[in-house]
């Protein structure tokens, strides 16, 4: 316990650097899912193709094979950033595709009537993507979205194999230099982790409930 | 469903769509030759370091590497279904001293990177195999994942079938097996499969904790290959990675395509059948985000 407490700062400094790997990686992929997710709705063909074959490859593919790409691989195309870049790309990249999914189911759960109201007025297909469906798919959108964020949370772990310095790297690292209280340091790990995804799956069920009474 | 996004289109609309459709394309055209430039400006376009690719001994390898994950992933599958299992029951089960400690562990154990559940079992047992930690590690979460996916299944059933099965006798876990989850697995099925899909693409993480599958694989051969001499004494160099790293990604998505595959196929199957089993959204099908 007391090694805990003593190396408590290192710790937080890991929790730190997850949590902006979480909120940047979160932006670019919400907005990169997003872009995805229209263009896999939209009446252009090869544009539809693009974001299919980007979430069927994706999505198949390990996040750790993205990171080893990243990390080790890029360099080789003469493409090299720092360790913590390469995080941000990896985790954005990998989790675009499953928003991107979020997205597409939640325009498919808007009522048809919807659709057909907008075009029979005669907005275009972005002005009623963007005024007429989005905004309703929102509301089917967030609960999902909210999962897979923590379970971005959950994925910046696979940064430490990669060279950064995050939560679990802190614990990891502690634990090598203090074997004996290794399990301390994994415990408080573990506590911090909980700290955002047990709020944050909990406030995704609640808003998941409001939103199936509300339909 | 998307066509009703946007009117069949006129005259008008189709020549913008054909424009659309050319200037897209352009675009991923640009993409690709943006790769190409990319690939020839560092010489690996037409360069020899390709030939590692008909070496037989790295496919070999890399067929050891694939055995590897698919071995852990099939022992961390079965052991996540049954402990899926367990902790369904003892969550369902009336006494609130079963009940809770399996929500318990189901919420904790869901909430943990899968990297640090594999890390655990190494400090609780030093002389742990990597193999073994991997499999725990799989095991708890992925079973922790499987408790809430069957039962959302069971939930979804209509309660007569726990009645009937109370009714003609059965104990309540005798009911659970026989009558409540065959028909939850049946309605889970697709979601089942694609967990599947999520615990083989964590195994890569196996790279991290030193078990030697198909990614460790791909860095081994480049180590070995970067400094072999080949017959006619030309050495790959470093940039062999690359060519290694294209066949391992292929093997990954290839075999997670496979299984992906299956599972839409089950829930097109399972569509067609009943239409009426409920459709469980957000709670199960974002987990298969982790991974």
């Amino acid at each position: 316990m007391d090694a805990l407490v003593d190396n408590l700062d290192l710790i937080l400094k890991g929790f730190w650097t997850t949590i902006q790997l979480t909120v940047v990686a979160s932006i670019a992929a919400l907005l990169l899912g997003t872009v995805l997710g229209t263009m896999r709705v939209s009446p252009i063909p090869p544009l539809r193709w693009l974001g299919a074959a980007y979430v069927e490859i994706v999505r198949n593919t390990p996040l750790t094979l993205v990171f080893f790409f990243m990390v080790f691989v890029a360099p080789q195309v003469d493409i090299v950033v720092e360790f913590k870049t390469s995080a941000y790309v990896a985790l954005s990249v990998y989790t675009a595709a499953f928003v991107c999914e979020a997205v597409r189911s939640g325009i498919n759960s808007v009522s048809t009537g919807q659709a057909e109201a907008a075009r029979a007025i005669g907005m275009t297909f972005s002005q009623s993507i963007s005024t007429v469906i989005l905004p309703q798919a929102m509301r089917s959108i967030i609960p999902p979205l909210i999962n897979i964020f923590v379970a971005l949370t959950k994925n910046t772990s696979v940064a430490a194999g990669f060279f950064v310095t995050e939560l679990f790297a802190s614990g990891r690292d502690l634990n090598l230099r203090h074997p004996s209280d290794g399990l301390w340091f994994l415990g408080g790990v573990a506590f911090f982790y909980l700290l955002i995804t047990i709020p944050a799956g909990i406030a995704a069920s609640q808003l998941e409930r409001k939103v199936a009474i509300a339909r | 469903m998307t066509s009703v996004l946007y009117d069949v289109p006129g005259p008008r609309a189709r020549r913008r769509n054909l424009i659309g459709s050319i200037l897209g394309a352009l675009v991923i055209l640009g993409l690709l030759w943006l790769g190409y430039k990319r690939l020839d400006d560092n010489g690996l376009i037409g360069s020899h370091v390709w030939e590692v690719l008909t070496v037989p001994d790295l496919w070999e390898a890399l067929g050891r590497g694939l055995l590897a994950t698919l071995k852990a992933a099939a022992l961390a599958a079965v052991l996540a279904v049954l402990l899926g299992a367990v902790l369904t029951a003892l969550r369902l089960s009336p006494s609130r001293w079963l009940s809770w400690p399996a929500a318990v562990f189901t919420e904790i154990f869901r909430g943990l990177p899968v990297l640090l559940l594999m890390y655990f079992p190494f400090v609780i047992w030093t002389d742990v195999s990597p193999f073994t930690g991997v499999v725990i590690g799989l095991t708890l979460y992925n079973g922790c994942i499987i408790a809430e996916i069957l039962r959302s299944g069971v939930a979804a059933l209509p309660s007569g079938q726990r009645e009937a099965g109370l009714a003609v006798g059965l104990t309540p876990v005798a009911t659970l097996r026989a009558i409540e989850f065959p028909q939850a697995v049946r309605i889970m099925l697709p979601t089942l499969v694609s967990q599947i899909v999520v615990l083989l693409k964590d195994t890569s993480l196996g790279y991290i904790v030193t078990y030697e599958e198909l990614l460790s694989t791909v860095r081994n051969m480049r180590n070995y290959y970067s400094a072999q001499v080949t017959d006619n004494f030309e050495i790959y160099g470093s940039q062999v990675l690359f060519p290694i790293f294209i066949a391992g990604a292929a093997i990954y998505i290839a075999v997670n395509m496979t299984i992906s595959q299956v599972a839409s196929w089950l829930a097109r199957r399972g569509n067609k059948k009943a239409a009426a089993a409920p459709r469980r959204t957000a709670d199960v099908e974002a987990n298969t985000a982790g991974g």
